[in-house]
């Protein structure tokens, strides 16, 4: 079921949070709504499923306007990010909730409650309470609970905030296998930009009410229309740069690098590098002296002061003997920099 | 074990201050059933005479144990359920609902509650003489209902404040109405808070003394501190034994309660439910 907000505003008393948002969600895709806190992306969770009131704009599922439909009647799926399970059921009488409100037969209600279990592996859970269940066993049943009224869309509000690192990673790619499974149109909501990217089809960068950017996770990352959209995605961040952009890209410190390919402009501007995009396997040209070298394992990661200002960051493979203040003279993939306007738009 | 040495000074101490409350119990206990010996402090013979209330009238002017017990029993249980019901309610559209005037209300609340409200007793007196009230059990149920009602809908908008307000959207979105949401899914989690008021405020009920005192001072509606009073006032010859008799009598329900409700009575102060 395809999912248009159009116009969209919400504002809180004389607070306009959100003004004039146009979002599509097609047919059973995964879109993130991500970005930083306070920038507006639960208060449009909450408005897709009902609880709070849309101050403007129309929202609608597949053809029905569903704008002033009340929350109850609305075929709306949601997980919250504690969970919310009722302390006082069992697991059964949790995913079963929905269904007892509809005064669906007990034998019927029995069967899918069994059904949405299997499909959610925590068929021998059934008979627990919320508390003697871990975090992820939790989620699952929350996961239960918000599909067996087969909700057209199903929203997540931070489902994996509460979990703990190793949890995180199975239930990132449990709730991307549920969803492809039954092909629901799903809704995630994550500051987490990993998140975003390892689960959805699609993201909807927001920033202060709006959406800055609405791309596949690849396009985004590795076209990002503007310096914020550039700067939240990716881990490690991205560095920046200032530029005077001439014949060449001249750095403080009057180090250059090449033009990239396809760079129009002249003056002053800001560049981005990513940091598998800067290190010795892309030969030489900026000189610099490593200040911090974090190992993680697989990978290190180097920071790097450059001569005349501004600091690099690299990710190499370990193994160099790396050492801080040592001495180096690294390249950069030129044809990767991206330059953006001193008002933070992409040039 | 140190720690068990510091325990045994702090046992010492309240031992000490404890102790003559505790000697008034027993002393309670033994002169209910035994009378001493002229001028001596030590209970002589057994004598379960001090509790010939509970099978014959005292004097024949006054109602029986009986009708005061079921009196007061009725006076405590009504005003529990009346204190009870209502403030399960108005405690919940404090803690919930976004109405007009709400932060007065609160703070009018605490007012209330902080008042002296023995200084009201005029007023009182003049509205149920008005409401023809005035003399009725009901007449006393409603004003000690009304009494405490800012104590009971404070504490049950503390216990509505810590359910979490997610679990009222899962509900609604569950497709359940906000009544249903309220019903079975937010009153379960507040039930150590309902359970505690419901036996504060019977006990509240049960030990009143002024309200019925002026409020209903009729024969029929005499409850069972009232009935206490009159016993000691009237009679030309004071009798302390029949008295503390009574008074085993009247303080044996309450002790009873305490003994099974501990629990539920502590979670009031504890702030409500542990997630």
């Amino acid at each position: 079921m395809e999912l248009r907000l159009d116009n969209f505003t919400k504002s809180f008393g004389d607070v306009t949070v959100i003004k004039d948002m146009d979002l599509t969600v097609n047919s059973g895709e995964m879109m993130a709504l991500l970005g930083p806190s306070g920038c507006g992306k639960s208060t449009t969770l909450f408005a897709i499923c009902g609880i709070h009131k849309m101050s403007g704009g129309t929202l609608h599922f597949g053809d029905n306007d569903v704008t002033s439909v009340p929350a109850q009647q609305r075929s709306v799926g949601v997980v919250f990010q504690n969970y919310a399970l009722y302390p006082h059921m069992t697991v059964e009488q949790n995913i079963g909730f929905p269904l007892k409100v509809q005064k669906i037969a007990k034998a019927e209600i029995k069967k899918e409650v069994a059904r949405l279990a299997e499909l959610v592996q925590i068929g021998e859970l059934l008979d627990r309470r919320p508390a003697q269940l871990s975090g992820g066993q939790q989620q699952r049943v929350a996961l239960a609970r918000a599909m067996i009224r087969k909700p057209e869309v199903l929203l997540l509000d931070e489902p994996l905030a509460n979990l703990d690192a190793k949890l995180r990673l199975e239930m990132r790619s449990e709730i991307r296998r549920i969803q492809r499974e039954t092909g629901i149109t799903a809704i995630l909501v994550t500051h987490d930009q990993v998140e975003a990217m390892s689960m959805c089809d699609r993201i909807a960068l927001m920033k202060d009410g709006k959406i800055v950017q609405l791309d596949t996770p690849e396009q985004m990352y590795a076209n990002p229309q503007s310096q914020f959209v550039a700067g939240f995605l990716g881990n490690p961040p991205i560095s920046f740069l200032d530029a005077e952009a001439g014949d060449a890209l001249t750095l403080g410190g009057n180090q250059t690098l090449a033009r990239p390919v396809g760079l129009d402009a002249n003056g002053g501007m800001v560049l981005g590098i990513r940091p598998e995009h800067f290190g010795p396997q892309h030969g030489s040209g900026l000189e610099g002296e490593i200040i911090f070298v974090e190992p993680q394992g697989r990978e290190e990661l180097v920071d790097v002061r450059l001569e005349g200002g501004g600091n690099m960051r690299a990710i190499l493979p370990t193994g160099e003997p790396f050492k801080i203040g040592q001495r180096v003279n690294w390249g950069v993939a030129t044809d990767r920099i991206l330059a953006f306007a001193p008002d933070g738009q992409r040039l | 074990m140190t720690g068990n040495s510091r325990i045994w000074h702090l046992v010492a101490i309240l031992a000490i201050f404890s102790t003559p409350l505790v000697i008034m119990y027993v002393f309670q206990v033994i002169e209910s059933v035994a009378r001493p010996d002229a001028g001596s402090l030590w209970p002589g013979k057994l004598d379960l005479s001090n509790w010939r209330f509970l099978w014959e009238r005292i004097d024949p002017g006054r109602p029986t144990i009986w009708e005061v017990t079921f009196n007061t029993f009725l006076f405590a249980t009504a005003t529990a359920v009346g204190v009870t019901g209502l403030s399960t309610t108005a405690g919940y559209a404090l803690s919930r609902l976004n109405m007009p005037g709400r932060p007065y209300f609160l703070g009018g609340l605490i007012i209330l509650h902080a008042f002296p409200t023995i200084t009201l007793i005029i007023a009182i007196f003049i509205i149920l003489q008005f409401m023809g009230l005035f003399d009725s059990l009901l007449g006393i149920i409603l004003v000690k209902a009304a009494l405490e009602l800012p104590f009971g809908v404070w504490i049950m908008k503390g216990f509505y404040d810590t359910v979490p307000w997610e679990i009222e959207m899962a509900g609604v979105q569950d497709g359940a109405s906000r009544f249903r949401v309220w019903w079975e899914l937010v009153l379960p989690q507040v039930k150590p808070g309902l359970a505690a008021l419901l036996i504060i405020s019977f006990l509240s009920g049960w030990s009143e003394f002024v309200l019925p005192l002026v409020l209903a001072p009729g024969s029929s509606t005499q409850v069972l501190a009232t009935y206490m009073n009159a016993v000691i006032q009237d009679d030309t010859t004071a009798d302390f034994g029949l008295f503390k008799a009574i008074g085993m009598f009247y303080s044996i329900p309450v002790i009873v309660v305490y003994l099974l409700f501990q629990k539920q009575l502590m979670n009031i102060y504890g702030g409500g439910t542990k997630g």
